[in-house]
């Protein structure tokens, strides 16, 4: 075993990296799950994002068109989501569960041609002399734009929750629709927006994985990603800085792990790997020791269904 | 203007009648997909619902496969289904379904080569405590900790799968294998065997087990206070406090019930069918057996008889994907839209729809 093969800078690096898809769903399940709106199907609309970025970049030759089909892709099978549980009423629960297993069986569907082809590549981009910093450079400003775009977003839905109208909105409808509802405010057409745009955010992680981190088309390649971005969820307390501080740490254990399999630890592959895993679980375990959800900070009406009786 | 009008109690005729309304509807839109992948649908629907039953040149192949693709996911939707109804969402089934299968196929490879059918039901207990303590630790952790047991129960499926990897191709690797990964052959291997038990029906002890569960769990639900305590914390949780139902209890039960049944469904398939521990024996049966429970109402003799339908689509999607190049994904998205369609009619169960405007004292 070799550690000292392990660059620092090259860890750091490809940990921005790894944490990108997961942040970028997490982010978009925050802002559902501020608008009082439990989706577990983040997993099944970040493979159909995958898929849909994919394929879309490889027959349009051009990764940027591929990201706005993945997104446009996630938000379309959210919608499912959406009507089912605000107008059918449906649980959310169960419903979510659904997305993910036909998520799943879609993506796999639409995926059939595209085994085995790489996609065109998402070039870092050219930040002048900033990138030709030392170690910094590398680090920092030595990425592609979605790593920049999942940044901004963080930074925007932040600014968007705590700083503006539209925000406190969301944020009423998701601590208690029926008092929302009684203001006058439009609880459905409230939460479906929100459904939506953590749909596309999902779309566009998944995308990622498959357009930059992998790069390569492979059923099933989300390998539980969504699940861990909704455990982020729930670590950072619905807040998005934390958001951005839990997919760095988890994006750290992947990387660290990675390489560690690389450098020929002793430990098998398969305990590696399972270890972001078993991190999650025991950052869960730790948060939900600290208190109930609520004083964590869950939006009090999550996962309730709400239906208007005046 | 449509509006819905929350009824008192959940319709009894629409309890019966939404899971067939949800597999039309299902067909119908399977059809439309088909037709979207050019194949003919209706040729694919029969195909996959008649042909693979009553075909003379596929049916006698294909017949005792219902049974064994059937078994496991009543036995492990049997499990989910208590928990389900008590709010307990285990849904990483197929995680101790894979446990199961480990820790019972252990026990009987460290006795290799005794020779005693003793060695059979020593591992299938063996298998169902290893489901067992598999969906303990989420137990545990929801119980102690207050941790969401689903998203825990679901991460140990990914633990659990890298672990079969590791020991199919380490500690349960069969040692005369020539290096293969995968497990010594359980099924050729008298002591451990799970063969048919009556011959060209697939009847093997996991069907025998199933049919056995969903007994058990019809007299536990309509016939037992612990049953009763599991719907009613389901359906009323502060009723459910005030009569002296404590959650935790129900938590630990729930989980532990549903992660043996998924365990012995574990044994029995490596035992059986599968045949050996191999990286990728589990097809997902512990994901499938969801739909299975929803479908089946969340009641032990729906389950059976949803187990036997999802297995249908199982065989029928093969001998699809043989006959008419239907992907196998095509099958897997069918099974998940009959489960979006089951949540979408059931709004009929518990709602009155009412067409016209809704009046201004409602």
């Amino acid at each position: 075993m070799d550690l000292s093969a392990i660059s620092p800078t090259l860890l750091v690096a490809s940990l921005m990296v790894a944490a990108t898809p997961i942040l970028l769903a997490a982010l978009g399940e925050l802002v559902v799950e501020k608008s009082g709106v439990l989706n577990l199907g983040v997993e099944g609309m970040m493979i159909t994002g995958a898929i849909c970025g994919f394929a879309v970049a490889v027959e349009t030759g051009n990764p940027v068109v591929g990201f706005f089909a993945a997104a446009l892709g996630g938000a379309l099978l959210s919608m499912i989501f959406g009507v089912l549980t605000q107008f059918f009423l449906s649980n959310q629960v169960a419903t979510g569960l659904a997305l993910t297993l036909f998520g799943l069986g879609l993506s796999s569907l639409l995926g059939q041609g595209y085994v085995g082809i790489k996609p065109p590549s998402t070039p870092r981009l050219n930040l002048g002399p900033l990138s030709d910093l030392p170690f910094v450079g590398r680090v920092v400003f030595g990425h592609d734009w979605v790593v920049y775009l999942s940044l901004i977003l963080c930074v925007a839905i932040w600014y968007f929750l705590r700083r503006t109208r539209a925000g406190l909105k969301l944020r009423a409808v998701g601590e208690s629709h029926d008092a929302a509802h009684a203001m006058g405010l439009k609880v459905r057409a409230i939460r479906l927006a929100a459904i939506a745009f953590g749909g596309a955010m999902a779309g566009l992680g998944g995308a990622y994985l498959s357009l930059v981190r992998v790069p390569q088309w492979t059923e099933g390649m989300t390998a539980g990603a969504g699940w861990i971005a909704l455990a982020i969820v729930v670590f950072a307390s619905w807040r998005a800085g934390r958001v951005l501080v839990g997919a760095y740490l988890f994006g750290g254990v992947t990387v660290l792990q990675l390489n560690l399999q690389a450098a020929g630890v002793a430990l098998p592959v398969e305990y590696l790997s399972m270890s972001p895993y078993l991190i999650t679980i025991a950052v869960l375990v730790v948060m939900s020791a600290r208190g109930t959800r609520r004083s964590l900070g869950a939006p009090a009406d999550l996962g309730k269904q709400f239906h208007a009786v005046h | 203007m449509i509006s819905l009008e929350k009824r008192p109690t959940p319709s009894r005729a629409w309890t019966y009648a939404t899971p067939f309304l949800a597999v039309a509807l299902t067909v119908i839109a399977g059809g439309l997909m088909f037709a979207a992948l050019g194949k003919d649908p209706v040729a694919a629907i029969r195909t996959i619902f008649y042909d693979a039953l009553f075909d003379p040149q596929f049916a006698a192949y294909s017949r005792p496969q219902l049974l064994v693709k059937a078994g496991p996911l009543i036995l492990i939707a049997t499990g989910l289904a208590l928990g389900f109804r008590a709010g307990v969402w285990n849904i990483g089934a197929e995680g101790q379904y894979i446990i199961g299968a480990l820790t019972g196929a252990a026990v009987g490879l460290a006795l290799y080569p005794a020779d005693t059918r003793m060695i059979f039901p020593l591992m299938v207990i063996v298998g169902a405590l290893g489901g067992w303590a598999w969906a303990m630790i989420p137990a545990i952790l929801k119980t102690r900790f207050n941790t969401n047991e689903i998203l825990v129960s679901l991460l140990l499926v990914y633990v659990a799968e890298n672990l079969l990897a590791s020991m199919a191709v380490g500690r349960l690797r069969n040692p005369e294998g020539g290096g293969f990964p995968g497990s010594r052959n359980l099924s050729q291997w008298d002591s451990a065997a799970n063969p048919e038990l009556i011959a060209d029906t697939g009847m093997h002890w996991g069907v025998v087990a199933a049919f056995i569960a969903v007994i058990f769990a019809y007299i536990l639900l309509n016939r037992h206070l612990t049953g009763f305590h599991i719907r009613l914390a389901g359906q009323a949780p502060r009723a459910a406090r005030f009569a002296g139902v404590e959650p935790t209890r129900l938590v630990v039960l729930c989980l532990g019930i549903s992660g043996a049944l998924a365990g012995l469904a574990g044994i029995f398939e490596v035992t059986g069918p599968a045949g050996q521990i191999s990286i990728d024996f589990n097809v997902g049966y512990g994901f499938t057996a969801i739909i299975v429970a929803f479908l089946g109402r969340l009641h032990p003799i729906g389950i059976a008889l949803a187990g036997l339908l999802m297995a249908l689509t199982y065989i029928g999607g093969e001998l699809a994907s043989f006959m008419l190049g239907i992907p196998a994904a095509a099958i897997q998205a069918f099974q998940g839209m009959l489960l979006f369609f089951l949540l979408a009619v059931d709004v009929l169960t518990n709602y009155r729809v009412r067409l016209g405007r809704r009046e201004a004292s409602a």
